[in-house]
């Protein structure tokens, strides 16, 4: 029997645009994660990298190439294999770029309401949603709204909402560009507890080059070809 | 977790704002329900509460509430004589306008068939019914007179007896009741002069006739008061009630009474009819049509404002989708919101209607139907207008959340 990654890419090619507009953001990035590896991504700005995490994501779907999640095929080329919504919300962990938090929930609430579109009872949510800001020290602003919180906090809080359904993929945008390296590197490592405790696949976009003894695996887009660096 | 009451808490000033903008809207809807309501109920409110089975009128008219109407007071005498009538009653009924504290005060005179008819059926909320066969009159409560007070019209002063309420004419003018010969008195009032004027053509005329020549006495009867000249009718009437014993179809009486040559009969539901389709019959149309048109811009702009409000939330909503909502929580979302700015603008609507619309000129009925009717509406309109933000937050791509 074939072994089942936590995630794996068959030649995922990207094209926005058509004509004299034309941008082949992504060309043939294949990848493969285990269960329990942390992966990181590095690359130059407009190489690819969001490009194929939103992919892989569910988010944007590719023009060719496969996604499979846990062995299971989601993407076919544009097309989607699976409820893409309902599997990103019981499977996928994102943390973005920018902070992206809904503006008219608290902290906390932002949290909760991942938990609770996931079937958890809001007493239960609440309780998990505490425990997370906590464990990532912002359990003191779990009421304030994001506008109140810092980039950094509010990046934090994103984690937070990324591993609440404990997925078991967890994707994320450079989620410690808001960060001092120190609270960075603590992310970096919660990830990588997160990814061997619970067999889950991590992928991080990172420049920050200090944090990557963390990693199992390094990979390294470059105009949207994706190259292993070990 | 309540996504639809925490993004209000979030946004409450603007809500608040836009709820009650929401509530004045619906307000006007009401209003104007309101105002075509108390517009057919003022017509018809006194022929239902005089009462009379049927209305005999001047031939081919539409009866003194749509035209003038003159019938010879002999008429009374001439209906009682029909089998079956139990009762019958003049009526006099014209409306007039004179000035009163500067202002212009219009009166709709209505006379009462003395002594058969004293106002007994009108509902007094202060006074009492006539008590005499001259001076006297009750007045309804828009006319704005006091219990006691003596109003000169004509050459006479006549006292306020009593005060009803509701009572007003077609056009919205409060009704003074009055004897018939008092209101006759009033409407055929001339002035002294005009009197004595009228004495001398008169007799001019009467040298010149053949009567004249032939019979040089009669012209000193000329200058006598038209009422003592036999050869000169009474004043007239405007129309004559007739009640028909118990038991009696009022059809079969006016049957009967439609064969006379000078006179026209309508029964009470008639009469109702005529008034609705004629006089008010355009007014109540073109405030329809305003109210059908106000439901319609209410719409719009419910629909427009939902829509905006979804606008204002797109990103959440493609952030929402992004991690996983189903659309049942984002449509949920919009429904809500909508149907709370519904209700509350509903309730709003009420309340300071509630306050307001009494103190209209004319009266502004708000119905139980007309109520739940237009809180229905509302619902409907709720529900249709937050389609439009429905449709646009499920075209969201939860891409838009990273953007
Ligand atoms: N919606 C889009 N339409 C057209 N071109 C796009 C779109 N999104 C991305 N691109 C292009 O695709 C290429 C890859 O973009 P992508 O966002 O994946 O880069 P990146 O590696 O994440 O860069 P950064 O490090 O700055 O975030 C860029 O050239 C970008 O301009
Ligand atoms: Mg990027």
């Amino acid at each position: 029997m074939k072994k089942s990654f936590a995630i794996e890419t068959h030649d995922l090619t990207k094209v926005y645009g058509t004509g004299n507009t034309e941008v082949v953001a992504m060309q043939d990035a294949s990848m493969q994660v285990q269960h329990g590896e942390v992966v990181a991504l590095l690359g130059p700005s407009g190489s690819g990298k969001s490009t194929f995490l939103t992919a892989v994501g569910l988010i944007n779907p590719p023009t060719f190439g496969q996604v499979f999640i846990g062995g299971q095929l989601t993407l076919d080329g544009p097309q989607a294999r699976t409820n893409l919504r309902s599997f990103r919300r019981r499977h996928i962990g994102f943390i973005f770029q920018k902070s992206n938090l809904i503006p008219f929930l608290s902290a906390i609430e932002n949290v909760q309401i991942a938990l609770e579109l996931n079937g958890e009872t809001s007493g239960t949510a609440r309780r998990r949603a505490r425990e997370l800001l906590d464990d990532l020290g912002i359990g003191d602003r779990a009421d304030n709204l994001p506008s109140m919180l810092s980039g950094g906090q509010q990046q934090r809080v994103a984690v937070a909402r990324a591993l609440a359904n404990r997925p078991s993929v967890i994707l994320a945008d450079e989620p410690t560009a808001a960060l001092d390296s120190h609270r960075g590197r603590q992310v970096m490592e919660l990830f990588a507890q997160v990814a061997h405790e619970r067999g889950a696949g991590v992928i991080v976009v990172t420049h920050d080059h200090r944090a990557l003894d963390v990693f199992d695996t390094i990979y390294e887009m470059e105009d949207g070809r994706m190259f292993r660096q070990g | 977790m309540n996504l639809a009451s925490k993004d209000i808490r979030h946004n409450l000033g603007r809500f608040a704002l836009t709820t009650l903008g929401v509530g004045m809207l619906l307000m006007v809807v009401m209003g104007m329900g309101g105002i075509y309501r108390g517009i057919v109920e003022d017509a018809t409110l006194l022929i239902d509460r005089v009462g009379a089975d049927l209305w005999i009128i001047q031939r081919n008219t539409r009866g003194p509430f749509a035209e003038v109407s003159r019938v010879p007071p002999n008429l009374v005498h001439r209906a009682l004589a029909v089998p079956s009538v139990q009762s019958a009653r003049e009526f006099v009924y014209h409306t007039i306008q004179r000035e009163r504290e500067g202002k212009p005060l219009r009166i709709a005179v209505l006379g009462l068939s003395w002594p058969t008819d004293k106002g007994e059926w009108i509902p007094l909320i202060a006074g009492r019914p006539l008590a005499q066969n001259h001076f006297e009159m009750i007045a309804d409560k828009s006319l704005g007179f006091r219990l006691g007070e003596t109003v000169e019209l004509g050459k006479e002063t006549y006292t306020v007896v009593g005060i009803t309420t509701s009572m007003i004419s077609s056009n919205g003018d409060g009704i003074g009741f009055f004897t018939v010969t008092d209101a006759q008195a009033i409407q055929f009032d001339t002035p002294g002069e005009a009197v004595r004027l009228e004495r001398a053509s008169r007799e001019a005329r009467g040298e010149r006739s053949e009567m004249g020549l032939k019979q040089p006495p009669l012209l000193e009867q000329a200058v006598k008061p038209s009422g003592e000249l036999p050869a000169i009718a009474r004043p007239q009437l405007s129309a004559v009630m007739v009640s028909v014993s118990p038991g009696t179809d009022p059809n079969q009486v006016a049957d009967i009474i439609s064969g006379w040559g000078d006179v026209s009969v309508f029964t009470q539901k008639g009469q109702r009819e005529l008034l609705l389709k004629g006089s008010v019959e355009k007014i109540r149309r073109q405030i329809g049509l305003f109210r059908i048109l106000l439901t319609v811009i209410a719409a719009i702009i419910m629909a427009l404002i939902l829509y905006t409000l979804t606008l204002d939330k797109i990103h959440s909503i493609a952030l929402l989708k992004l991690i996983g909502a189903p659309n049942t929580v984002i449509l949920g979302m919009i429904m809500q919101q909508a149907l709370v700015l519904g209700v509350l603008g509903f309730g709003i609507a009420y309340l300071i209607g509630q306050k307001v619309f009494p103190m209209f000129p004319r009266r502004v009925i708000l119905t139980q139907v007309d109520l739940s009717q237009l809180a229905f509406i509302v619902l409907v309109i709720s529900v249709a207008s937050s389609f439009l933000g429905i449709w646009k937050a499920m075209r969201v791509s939860p891409n838009e959340a990273l953007s």
